[in-house]
């Protein structure tokens, strides 16, 4: 995986602006970065861009984006920015982060 | 593993070989015996508002000026300009650090709002953003405030406290000294027990409020392998930062002085074996009100500062001009002394701050001027800020700290009428090596004041009562009059005096009188004999008048008769038939 890494779609197309956190090739950052390509073909095909951040060569990004987690994705747009942690393995949780599907909403009494 | 020491811990805090490492906080480094465990985490808690932040702040501003460690603060609540602010005003200047490199800040936001847990995670990202701020500066001291932040931001506990496990092992291996703060939890040290992860030194900082007067207090819970002061000390925020205050000398090992001192009184100094007081001694000087403590204790003010020495004035019931003017009504100049820098006072009311307080502003103002006596006047009056047994503990460890520096206390105390004069409100009196005890002495309509040495340790002293005279060049000491009425003063006493005086009077005129009288006799005498002389000489003279005349009759007479014989014979050559011839014959047979 290169450590930097901007997938091949129409630049007029890239609506969503998203930013993978990792520090290094770990088991957890592959595996982050294999599920968020998955999520991201299935949901926003043609739509996204994902800009990877090694963390272990640019250790003063983490403070930017107030990363603490890792692999911390980060959704830049569309706004607000959303933030997702874990290696993205609950799908359903990561398309409540990007906001690609509601919430459950809480029973109404 | 760096383990370079960029600066030796201090010898006395050789326990062991566990390395130390300095706070630079005032007092901290006394009760740690050197400082924090060097290289390792020490948990800092307490409740909010309790002073962590600030410890931890002054922790590493101290590492960074005093002791050329550079430090990292890794905030999880406040940003880097709320921080600054916030120590600005006891004189941090965090920004200037900073741009000397001296320090990093890092705020670490963690709003759990904007974070989706999707799986599994760690807190890498954390530990490269203190790597790399520590790093970027060399930084050796870390301040995590408050880790435990991450504990309302993250979801998953479990991950975080292996992470925050994790996280400590790392700090040590990297050989950082860390404060670790942490919000006090009920019942448990942290809310988050923290204290099962860092477990080489912990230590507490409380405050309580009583009757309104705030009481900080930091306690060394524990000091994996070393020992440490046990105690809670109360220690205070101040514009310079934290002071703790440990008891200075824990095992009474001062010096003592041989040296002898004037109180001031020439006739106090005759009380005083006719020596004076020792350097260095506390001295009580008690009684109730309007007795003349402040006065006297003045004369040892005057005394002190007339030889040359610097003197601090505490007063909880005066300003400084107030005493300054009433002084110089018995003839003490006391402005004199402050104008040449030798006395300095320090006005204040009790209620003003806590004990406390009280106890750090003495030390640090006798700190800074270096006096060698120091009046206290009066420490009843620090009753009004804590209670009688918060109120003697800091009289004690005052009186210990001023010993330590062989610095002369004089300590008025204020008696209430009502209560037993030997016995102090604070009940110091076990603490103090001399003690003066001024009362009134009421009799004859009149209230005179009246003063003895209760105590004097180590100097013959008298066991007289002296009347306290307060004149307009000052304290007098008059010796009382005993007579068959008892122990008079005042008035009373002079009368009483005069009545001796007339009597003695009276004794002599007396005397006098009858040596007079005899004087008179004897002269009186004296002339009689000498009249009696002269009559025995008159009547001598006269007798051998008579006696001559006698004589010379008698020689007339034979001569007479010699002439009448001649002429008998030579006219008729015959006697007489008379006797006259006859006897003629007679005596010329």
């Amino acid at each position: 995986m290169p450590t930097k890494k901007k997938t091949a779609v129409p630049a007029q197309r890239a609506n969503w602006e998203l930013r993978l956190y990792v520090a290094g090739q770990t088991a957890k950052s592959l595996q982050a970065f294999a599920n968020l390509k998955r999520i991201c073909e299935e949901h926003l095909a043609g739509e996204y861009h994902i800009e990877i951040v090694d963390l272990l060569q640019n250790p003063q990004l983490a403070a930017g984006d107030q990363i603490i987690a890792l692999p911390t994705l980060v959704r830049k747009l569309p706004e607000p920015v959303r933030k997702i942690i874990g290696d993205l393995s609950n799908t359903e949780r990561v398309l409540v982060g990007l906001d690609l599907q509601p919430r459950i909403a809480p029973l109404k009494p | 593993m760096r383990s370079t020491k960029t600066k030796p811990v201090s010898g006395k805090a050789d326990h062991g070989n566990l390395p130390k490492c300095l706070t630079g906080i005032h007092g901290l480094d006394e009760i740690t015996l050197g400082g924090l465990p060097r290289g390792r985490p020490t948990l800092v808690c307490g409740g909010a508002g309790c002073g962590k932040t600030l410890l931890g702040i002054e922790f590493l501003v101290r590492g960074a000026t005093l002791f050329g460690e550079p430090g990292v603060c890794v905030s999880f609540e406040e940003t880097a300009e709320e921080l600054t602010s916030n120590v600005e005003s006891l004189g941090f200047n965090l920004t200037t650090l900073v741009r000397q490199k001296k320090l990093a800040i890092d705020h670490v936001q963690v709003e759990r709002n904007l974070i989706e847990e999707t799986g599994d995670y760690d807190l890498e990202a954390l530990f490269v953003r203190i790597g790399h701020a520590v790093d970027a500066i060399g930084a050796k001291r870390v301040l995590l405030d408050s880790v435990e932040a991450l504990f309302a931001g993250l979801e998953d506990e479990s991950v975080l406290r292996s992470e925050l496990r994790r996280l400590f092992r790392w700090l040590k291996d990297r050989n950082l000294t860390t404060i670790v703060t942490g919000e006090r939890g009920q019942g448990t040290l942290t809310r988050h027990g923290l204290e099962e992860y860092i477990s080489d030194c912990v230590i507490l900082l409380d405050h309580q409020v009583t009757e309104t007067i705030l009481t900080r207090r930091l306690r060394v819970v524990k000091y994996r392998g070393s020992t440490h002061g046990m105690n809670e000390y109360p220690f205070l925020i101040e514009s310079d930062g934290i002071s703790v205050l440990p008891v200075t000398s824990m095992a009474l090992k001062y010096k003592s002085s041989n040296e002898r001192v004037s109180t001031g009184v020439p006739a106090l100094d005759e009380m005083f074996g006719g020596k004076g007081y020792f350097r260095g001694n506390s001295i009580l000087v008690s009684g109730t009100s309007g007795t003349g403590k402040t006065s006297l204790t003045t004369h040892f003010v005057d005394a002190a500062c007339g030889r040359g020495e610097k003197c601090v004035f505490f007063s909880f019931e005066e300003p400084a001009d107030q005493i300054i003017r009433n002084m110089r009504s018995i003839g003490i100049n006391l402005q004199r002394w402050v104008d040449k820098g030798l006395l300095h006072f320090h006005s204040v009311r009790p209620t003003t701050y806590g004990l406390e307080m009280h106890l750090v502003k003495i030390h640090k103002v006798i700190q800074e001027f270096g006096p060698s006596l120091v009046v206290v006047d009066p420490v009843t009056g620090l009753l009004h800020a804590g209670t009688a047994y918060e109120t003697r503990s800091i009289l004690l460890r005052m009186i210990d700290f001023l010993k330590e520096r062989q610095i002369t206390a004089i300590l008025t105390t204020l008696t209430s009428g009502t209560a037993m004069q030997e016995q102090t409100e604070v009940e110091i009196s076990s603490l103090v090596d001399a003690w003066l005890l001024l009362r009134d002495i009421e009799s004859g309509g009149e209230r005179n004041r009246g003063i003895y040495i209760l105590k004097a340790r180590g100097v013959a002293h008298s066991n007289q009562i002296r009347e306290f005279l307060l004149t307009s060049h000052g304290v007098e000491l008059r010796e009382v009059y005993l007579g068959e009425a008892g122990m008079l003063t005042g008035s009373a006493r002079v009368t009483q005096e005069a009545k001796d005086e007339s009597a003695a009077l009276i004794g002599r005129q007396e005397i006098e009188r009858k040596q007079l009288l005899l004087q008179r006799k004897r002269r009186a005498l004296d002339a009689q004999i000498a009249a009696l002389q002269l009559d025995l000489e008159t009547e001598v003279q006269e007798s051998e008048q008579l006696i001559a005349q006698e004589k010379l009759k008698v020689k007339k007479w034979e001569q007479d008769r010699g002439v009448m014989v001649t002429s008998r014979y030579g006219n008729s050559g015959m006697r007489t038939e008379n006797g006259r011839p006859a006897a003629a014959a007679g005596k010329g047979k």
